[in-house]
């Protein structure tokens, strides 16, 4: 029996409506409860912030896509190294570490769970080589099924129960935890050398349009109880003007609202937020979007902060990263067009001075104050697109204090720093709101009930940093509030004392979170006869060899799902 | 001006990891301090004490200079991003000798190994003997080749010498191998012994000069003229040499001068120019 108390922290823990208050935390077993006996380890937090473990929505973290771009850019490794030590591995890479080095450099900011959110179906079975790989973090990993065959099938014909079945069979067989659309139908277009530019073209070949295919996933979604709603990179994707596809996707799917649950959210929303015609007028699309979001309950985003920093972009959005690599010039892998997705990586170096990218710059950061209840706003790098996961404290500080902003606005390109909405913002991110946009939020619309609070019976996950508010006032000493999330002062994983100081003191291998879908079995096995069939005549491998067992999985931890169909 | 003398105190047998051994890193810093840097055998972290014998003494030179003895074949990145002063290696020396240098001067007495002044911006380094592969180009993944200074060789040279090269001279008096300046955008390369051949690959810029025999040129180079002198550096090369554009599959316009005299399979190419 492992305990643990940690004592007079400043507890947020937005969850449960703590925010900052003095308490004590008991852990017992990996799981938080009411008090622990006497004999309790005791973890002194006094002077300490105490937060739930964080969790990233959106990371690449594993799959194909990530390790070619391991391949891609060997410069990546050679400029970050880390020497192995007494209990961690060597590792290498600035924007793309190394398996094992990026589940210590997540433990090291105090963050427990990151979802990586695009896995070619059929290469799933690499995906989770890596998740099981990855240590001290819980993970799970969303399947891209906006450009799968069977699903726009399914969406011309409107088989909306059938889909769902199709895509119930997927997410158990890739023991995938929610459906992911990239740029819905123009991958598939991607791979004729085109791409689809409204939410009303029509797909080559399969004369359904992105309209239809997210409308049917997103009705899928809500049929098969999932606990995300549908995760999308909306179409159009870093075009000047893509803003209006972007509420134009939120709007399709405005009737499926039920009860206020979310049922579609709009990743790396700062990629899609740009106003203007041309790239010599861009401009942001922020305060509209944000308009749209503060208005509707239907919808979450996340942010996708760029950093300045020479970085990897990589997405399964093929056709957009193909138009990027002409712009940078540079060496580009294209992948996985055979693999019922397609995926394009590309290396950029987002500079400050340049007017495209501090707009961008500038677009994430609107978006993340203009949009009011941070319930519905994510902080995101979509690691490694806008930078690395590491910069996270970086971007924490711009949301906590006008003055960092105002210090990165001084270097920005001038034109930009004209347009930018950012400097006739005030509003100052408070620590509670900063929990929920980090664990708190995400975790709830993830639907990971035990994870991003710390109430009774939660998973004993638990970051603590130094930030001690009689001395520090967070919203004032924005370098020390960095410098904390930097390095946590603690991690606590699954009740566990990982990290202290910055400095990993145990690996600790986390769990990978599926759902098992239950849908009726008439309808599934009606809908594995006809993919049986599909498959011998589409498919390189045999139907039965698609599934990944759930012995694959090192620490799987499934959700049992009741689907209404 | 003060000189430090460095020794291996025993046979090297493991890589080492020696940045830390330039003047910019040694400037200041008293005798004990120096034997204090860290530097890396393998896959242990060290200090240079552990691994030379460490000596100060004066010296004529007005540079702060480093002198290195006995055999650092396993030693690399000698030199790293340095800008000042002077380096000396007695005998032979490892990889990365000189790695992103950005003044002063190296000179090796033996052989040097492969990526020497790799990235380099400026100095110059010289090499009595013979050097490895790709000496001032880029890092594998990164177009960042030499951007300038001096590289002079006075033995043989190998493969991809300058590839993705952005400026600055390589003199190699010696043979080189394959593919010099692949990839190159501007500076100059002068091989004053035979070449392996496939010289200026995909080159976009800059100048290659092969004093002596080539096997052949790519077909992706157009002749252009025979010149009968060539500038290299302040220098003046005397040919005749027959001049080629390309590389045309990457649209680039480097110069390849091949001499005449020594390459008599290419006189075909005179008919061309006709």
């Amino acid at each position: 029996m492992v305990e643990l108390l940690i004592r007079n922290g400043y507890v947020f823990d937005p969850l449960n409506g703590i925010d900052g208050e003095i308490k004590d935390i008991a852990v017992r077993d990996g799981k938080i409860v009411d008090s622990v006996s006497s004999r309790a380890m005791v973890v002194d937090a006094s002077e300490h912030i105490v937060m739930p473990g964080g969790v990233d929505i959106h990371s690449h973290i594993a799959g194909p896509k990530v390790n070619a771009g391991r391949l891609l850019r060997p410069e990546d490794h050679y400029k970050d190294v880390e020497p192995k030590t007494s209990v961690t591995r060597s590792g290498v890479g600035h924007s793309i570490p190394s398996v094992f080095t990026t589940g210590y450099r997540y433990a090291r900011m105090g963050y427990t769970t990151v979802i990586e959110p695009a896995t070619a179906p059929i290469e799933t079975r690499h995906t989770h080589e890596e998740l099981n790989d990855i240590p001290m973090i819980d993970k799970a990993c969303f399947p891209l099924l906006g450009n799968n065959w069977f699903v726009m099938g399914y969406a011309k014909d409107g088989k909306v129960d059938e889909c769902a079945a199709f895509v119930a069979w997927m997410i158990n067989s890739l023991k995938g935890y929610a459906i992911k659309i990239v740029n819905a139908g123009g991958v598939e277009a991607w791979s004729w050398g085109r791409n689809v530019l409204t939410l009303d073209d029509e797909v080559p070949r399969f004369g359904v349009t992105p309209r239809e295919i997210i409308r049917c996933l997103c009705k899928v979604n809500t049929a098969l109880n999932l606990p995300h709603a549908t995760h999308v990179h909306a179409n159009n994707i870093g075009w000047p003007g893509n803003y209006e596809t972007t509420i134009e996707t939120m709007k399709c799917v405005e009737d499926l609202a039920r009860e206020g649950k979310p049922v579609i959210h709009i990743t790396h929303c700062q990629f899609n937020a740009f106003a203007g015609r041309t790239w010599a007028t861009l401009a942001s699309g922020a305060e509209e979007i944000a308009k749209y979001v503060n208005g509707h309950d239907h919808v979450t985003i996340d942010t996708g902060q760029i950093i300045f920093t020479d970085t990897t972009t990589m997405t399964a959005d093929g056709p957009f990263q193909y138009a990027l690599q002409l712009m940078t010039g540079g060496k580009w892998v294209n992948a996985d067009v055979e693999a019922e997705t397609g995926a394009g990586i590309v290396p950029i170096k987002y500079k400050r001075r340049s007017y495209v990218n501090a707009v961008q710059w500038s677009i994430a950061l609107e978006l993340a104050l203009l949009i009011k209840d941070p319930w519905k706003v994510y902080l995101t790098t979509d690691h490694p697109n806008g930078g690395p996961f590491t910069a996270y404290p970086r971007v924490i500080s711009w949301l906590i204090n006008s003055e960092a902003r105002k210090a990165v606005l001084a270097k920005l390109n001038k034109r930009a720093v004209r347009k930018s909405l950012l400097p006739s913002i005030d509003r100052e991110y408070t620590l509670g709101e900063i929990a929920t946009v980090t664990r708190a939020g995400t975790a709830k619309s993830l639907g990971l009930k035990n994870k991003g609070h710390l109430g009774v019976g939660a998973d004993a996950d638990i970051s603590i940093y130094a930030i001690d508010l009689r001395k520090v006032d967070p919203s004032k000493d924005y370098a020390t509030v960095r410098k904390a999330f930097r390095k946590a002062a603690y991690t606590i994983k699954a009740g566990y004392v990982v990290v202290k100081d910055g400095v990993i003191l145990r690996p600790i291998k986390g769990d990978t979170h599926w759902n098992h879908v239950k849908v009726s079995p008439d309808l599934a096995s009606a809908v594995t006869s006809t993919l049986r069939k599909k498959f011998k005549q589409y498919y390189t491998i045999q139907f039965d060899n698609y599934p990944i067992d759930e012995s694959y999985l090192e620490k799987s931890r499934p959700m049992e799902v009741e689907a209404t169909v | 001006m003060t000189r430090v003398i460095l020794k291996p105190r025993y046979d090297l047998k493991a890589p080492i990891d020696a940045g830390v051994v330039s003047p910019d890193a040694f400037k200041g810093l008293s005798l004990r301090r120096i034997r204090g840097l860290e530097v890396w055998e393998g896959n242990a972290k060290k200090k240079l004490l552990d691994l030379f014998v460490t000596k100060v003494g004066p010296s004529k030179s007005k540079e702060l200079t480093i002198v290195l003895r006995g055999d650092v074949r396993r030693v690399r990145r000698i030199g790293k991003a340095m800008s000042f002063g002077r380096i000396v290696v007695e005998g032979d020396v490892g990889m990365y000798l000189g790695e992103n240098m950005k003044g002063g001067e190296i000179t090796v007495r033996g052989d040097a190994g492969s990526w020497l002044g790799m990235g380099m911006s400026d100095g110059t380094i010289k090499v009595r003997g013979n050097v490895g592969d790709y000496i001032g180009s880029a890092y594998r993944g990164t177009t960042r080749g030499m951007k300038g200074g001096t590289i002079v060789v006075h033995g043989n040279a190998g493969n991809e010498i300058g590839s993705f090269m952005r400026g600055g001279i390589i003199r190699v008096r010696g043979k080189a191998g394959q593919f010099p300046g692949s990839r190159m955008k501007k500076g100059t390369i002068l091989i004053q012994g035979d070449c392996g051949g496939r010289m200026g690959a995909s080159m976009k810029g800059g100048k290659i000069i092969v004093c002596r025999k080539v096997p052949d040129v790519l077909p992706s180079f157009s002749i252009e003229a025979i010149k009968e002198n060539v500038k290299a550096g302040d220098k003046s090369v005397t040919g005749p040499f027959y001049m080629f554009m390309g590389d045309i599959s990457e649209s680039g316009s480097g110069r390849l001068y091949v001499s005449v005299a020594k390459n008599a399979q290419l006189r075909s190419y005179k008919r061309l120019l006709k």
